[in-house]
């Protein structure tokens, strides 16, 4: 039949299926499609914590939404416009997202009177009138992938397993979307079980063709390239970008890397791609706990390697009175912690910025260590090269916070060129550096640079250097035990200058004010960048004035931070906490800076923040 | 002592020193703090006096310490140190050792830092055979916080924290350290200059983790916890010196000696009932732990009778740090690792270009 097709300049798909359904498979690979022709686009995978939840139930549902455009795009969008609902709890779970008048594909197989009852419906959806204001397709997704592979010596249930690939083969034609990439992705997965693979092709064509064919579907959708600067591109998730991020150090260093850390969600990949990168002279060592994990970092640190943890919130817990021996002995260290839902276990697989004052004064004494916070999933390469730049050059634990968004969350990253990447080399002592009351050469390990204050690196094997450092105090220059009050106070104060000298090396804030004319400033951190900017631009188009600033270093801050927040009238801090980084700003410059606070384990939508900044304008305007 | 190249298996690539070193050249500048008769000085001295003969370069050697007074330690040797936190030293340690073969890594830790806070990171370390020597002074007491009953203490112990009587049964680091599958395991006296000194050699020598237990005095919390293994009257019928290859005999006369029965059980015999071929022959090269471990459980927690002193275990098994870097030698003879396979690492299978 004749089929029209229709340009978008944007579109957001959700995949919703049980966690049996491969429905981050599906999203993934829908995605890989989509970055290569060149759509901008930003993911949220959401899924439960459970890695087998209760089958056909609402806690099991795994979910991943895709935002892709012709132009550029910040987050993964609030509402999607199509959604695929592989079961009744799917169904359930997802459709009061979708736009109104939006698309729903529903897999009836799966609407059976049990499955339907499990999650309390009391009547079929797709019988009644409660899909009314959407477009149903009802597809038996499962009969016709069984069907497809009727021909295939298969049982049942596999043959079943592949329904995901029809749904992606149909939702591949309704976009438009290449589909070599799919081919490439299962003809290498399966290599070795060509009779799964071509069951798998065979029922990815069918969803495509029966897309093609059946009437239900009249509309083909295009989304054009997007606009971006030329280069190249890849598609990247935040834990990866973290983990390239940490091999681009190692590179420009010339200095090996050792990863000591314990699995955690939603940090572990970082660890399960680094250790694939051992070339680079990077060495993992999956720790007996989280506390051996940073201790064997530092010792590598202590030995002249970039050491490296990660973890997540509860692991930072417990790594505290390491990571203040790292502050007592000023020695580099690099702890990431992807955050996720808090206090105590959480909400493992669910986003949350709620880790930022743990970072800053999680440790017993004055023990203050320099933060940084990427901005999306592609900065954490950034963020990353910038953690071990000022840990390397300060001899100083840094934290990286990331979060469990950025982690998973994926978006076209434009590769940069390796070579014109930050040189990250040191020079560690080597030389006698003082003298002692008899006038020979000696070596003071805490005698300090003038303009960054951090002490001089001198590794094991040095000759003539060997000294000893501890977590007692010690004494300014010679770094012997002192007890000494004036010296214990002038310790602190140096410990907390050399942090602030890192903001002699970072850039300004930056403001985004494109009126100039702004009264209302919105100051945000880590992944909620996506969010901010894209309410930004709405309350623009509507014709409002608002300035966005947005930190990349928590600690310190940048030098003109005061100044421009207090060149506002009105100052909101966005976070999904209830109120860190307003509480930092608050009592370290007195403005009065309004936190909006939401903790429900998913990122800020765009038109919620635009409804707040709105709110603020109003204010400010009365 | 000798400064000749021992070839020891784990000092294999650490840098032998050009010009013999002195004891007194391990000795750093700093005073000497731990309480005078204390069982410290001892064990410092012997470490200082044993270390010249391992013929390797000073700024080699690293000790690592917990907290405790057996972790002050690393501040008196004038080598590479760090005074850490309490119960973490094996886990500093074992990322010093893994990046670093150059080096000679020792850990300085006692009864409540290795077994208590730290037991974790003891047993791991241990079992992963990494290359280090774990010098543990047991005093079975806390020192450092002044008298507190510790995992060794016996059962029943009377001190600040247990005024009636302690209530934990108590490790033997011994036979913990051989279910944790450690290589090299070894117990010896702070008083026994000679015995320790031979231990710490046979540790040193040993590529991988070796526990050397330490029996050392606290005079001012639990004078006199081993002294039935120290009075010339008493030691002789109590300690049994392991040595391997050698029947297992004590006593003022040699008329003990130590058997396996029929039904397995290791048991301490008067000589004159047995033949001398009876006499258990002790071999610290079995590939089983099990007869080591009884020889573990021989002593009496509380009168330490029937003690053995000696190298319990010394197998061999690749260390961690040798297996790690064979990995990222393997890696590594792919190619290279500079800025073009980092470039072509970043771009990855599935990258596109934008033109204008
Ligand atoms: S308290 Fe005991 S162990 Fe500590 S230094 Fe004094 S005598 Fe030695």
């Amino acid at each position: 039949m004749a089929k029209t097709t229709e340009v978008r300049d944007d579109v957001i798909v959700r995949f919703a299926g049980d966690s049996g359904d491969g429905m981050q498979l599906t999203g993934d690979r829908f995605t890989t499609a989509t970055a290569s022709l060149g759509n901008d686009l930003s993911t949220l995978p959401d899924f439960p914590a459970e890695i087998r939840a209760p089958a056909g139930t609402l806690p099991g549902v795994s979910a991943f939404q895709i935002h892709f455009a012709d132009h550029h795009v910040r987050t993964p969008g609030d509402s999607p416009d199509i959604l695929v609902a592989m079961n009744p709890a799917a169904l359930k779970s997802n459709l009061g997202d979708v736009k109104p008048g939006g698309q729903v594909i529903i897999n009836t197989d799966e609407f059976t009177k049990r499955a339907l009852a499990k999650v309390g419906y009391d009547s079929n959806p797709i019988e009644d009138d409660s899909l009314e204001s959407y477009q149903v397709h009802a597809v038996p997704l499962t009969s016709l992938t069984v069907e497809a592979l009727s021909d295939f010596d298969l049982s049942k249930k596999d043959a079943e397993r592949a329904k995901n690939m029809f749904a992606l083969g149909l939702l591949s034609w309704l976009y438009s979307r290449p589909t070599d990439q799919t081919r490439a992705f299962l003809e290498e997965k399966f290599a070795r079980r060509p009779e799964i693979l071509h069951a798998n092709l065979a029922a990815f064509e069918a969803g495509w063709s029966f897309g093609e064919t059946t009437e239900d579907f009249a509309v083909q959708y295009e989304v054009k390239p997007a606009k971006v600067p030329v280069g190249r591109y890849r598609n990247i998730t935040g834990n990866l970008a973290l983990a390239y991020g940490l091999v681009a150090a190692t590179v420009r260093s010339g200095l090996p890397m050792f990863l000591g850390t314990y699995p955690i969600t939603p940090a572990s990949d970082i660890l399960h791609e680094l250790s694939k990168h051992k070339r680079f002279g990077i060495t993992t060592f999956q720790a007996e706990d989280e506390i051996a994990g940073v201790g064997a970092a530092l010792g590598a640190s202590y030995g002249g390697a970039i050491g490296v943890t990660s973890t997540s919130g509860p692991g930072i817990a417990l790594k505290s009175e390491t990571i203040g021996l790292a502050v007592a002995l000023e020695l580099p260290l690099v702890v990431l912690d992807v955050q996720r839902g808090g206090p105590s276990t959480g909400l493992p697989t669910k986003t949350e910025q709620a880790d930022l004052l743990q970072a800053m004064y999680g440790r017993n004494g004055e023990a203050p260590l320099p933060i940084v916070a990427p901005q999306s999933p592609g900065d954490c390469f950034d963020a990353a090269m910038e953690a071990v730049r000022i840990a390397t050059a300060f001899r100083t634990p840094v934290i990286l916070l990331s979060d469990g968004y950025l982690a998973n969350g994926a978006e076209p990253w434009r590769v940069p060129d390796a070579s014109a990447l930050p040189d990250l080399g040191v020079d560690f002592a080597t030389e006698p550096n003082a003298l002692d009351k008899d006038g020979d050469p000696v070596f003071h390990p805490f005698k300090r640079d003038e303009a960054t204050l951090a002490r001089p690196w001198a590794v094991p094997g040095t000759p003539g250097l060997e000294h000893r450092i501890g977590g007692l105090e010690k004494a300014d220059g010679t770094g012997a035990i002192s007890y000494d009050p004036a010296n214990h106070d002038h310790m602190v104060r140096m410990r907390a200058a050399k942090v602030d000298r890192v903001a002699d090396t970072i850039g300004d804030l930056e403001v985004d004010d494109p009126s100039g004319e702004a009264d209302v400033l919105v100051v945000g951190w880590g992944s909620t960048f996506g969010p901010i900017a894209s309410a930004c631009v709405l309350v623009r188009q509507s014709g409002g004035k608002v300035a966005h600033a947005h930190l990349r270093h928590l600690n310190p801050f940048p030098k003109n931070t005061g100044e421009v927040l207090k060149r506002y009238r009105h100052v909101i801090v966005p976070e999904m906490n209830m109120g860190q980084l307003s509480l930092l700003l608050r009592s370290k410059y007195l403005v009065d800076a309004q936190g909006y606070n939401q903790v429900r384990g998913l990122p800020f939508t765009s038109r919620e923040l635009e409804g707040v900044i709105n709110s603020a304008l109003v204010e400010v305007n009365a | 002592m000798s400064t000749v190249d021992l070839n020891f298996p784990s000092l294999i690539d650490v840098p032998k020193t050009d010009e013999p070193l002195k004891a007194k050249d391990f000795k750093s500048d700093q005073e000497v703090r731990w309480c005078p008769g204390c069982g410290d000085y001892a064990i410092l001295a012997a470490v200082q006096g044993f270390l010249p003969s391992l013929g390797v370069r000073r700024e080699n050697i690293v000790f690592v310490s917990g907290i405790g007074c057996s972790s002050r330690f690393p501040y008196y040797m004038n080598t590479y140190g760090m005074h850490s936190i309490h119960g973490r030293a094996p886990a500093i340690a074992t990322g010093l050792s893994v990046t670093r073969p150059d080096l000679s890594v020792w850990v300085v830790t006692g009864d409540g830092d290795a077994l208590s806070i730290g037991g974790n990171h003891l047993i791991h370390a241990l079992r992963r055979n990494v290359n280090l020597k774990i010098l543990l002074f047991n005093n079975r007491i806390y020192g450092l916080t002044k008298g507190q009953y510790s995992p060794t203490s016996e059962l029943g112990k009377v001190t600040k924290s247990t005024p009636v009587g302690s209530l934990d049964y108590p490790f033997d680091p011994v036979s913990l350290a051989l279910g944790a599958e450690a290589t090299f395991v070894a117990r010896t006296i702070d008083s026994d200059r000679k015995h320790l000194t031979e231990v710490l050699k046979a540790a040193a020598a040993h590529e991988g983790s070796a526990l050397v237990e330490i029996y050392q005095n606290c005079n001012i919390f639990n004078d006199g916890a081993f002294e039935q293994l120290k009075d010339r009257q008493t030691a002789a019928d109590n300690l049994i010196r392991l040595e391997h290859t050698q029947p297992i005999r004590f006593g003022s006369e040699s008329q003990f000696g130590v058997i396996r029965r029929q039904d397995g059980i290791i048991s301490v015999v008067d000589c004159a009932d047995v033949n001398e071929s009876d006499l258990l022959v002790h071999d610290a090269h079995a590939v089983d732990p099990g007869v080591a471990f009884a020889l573990s459980r021989l002593a009496d927690q509380v009168s330490l009778a029937h003690t053995p002193i000696g190298v319990f275990r010394d197998v061999h098994r690749p260390s961690y740090d040798r297996l790690a870097r064979e990995q990222l030698a393997q890696a590594q003879s792919h190619g290279g690792s500079g800025d073009d396979e980092l470039q072509s690492l970043l771009e990855g299978k599935d990258s596109w270009v934008v033109t204008d």
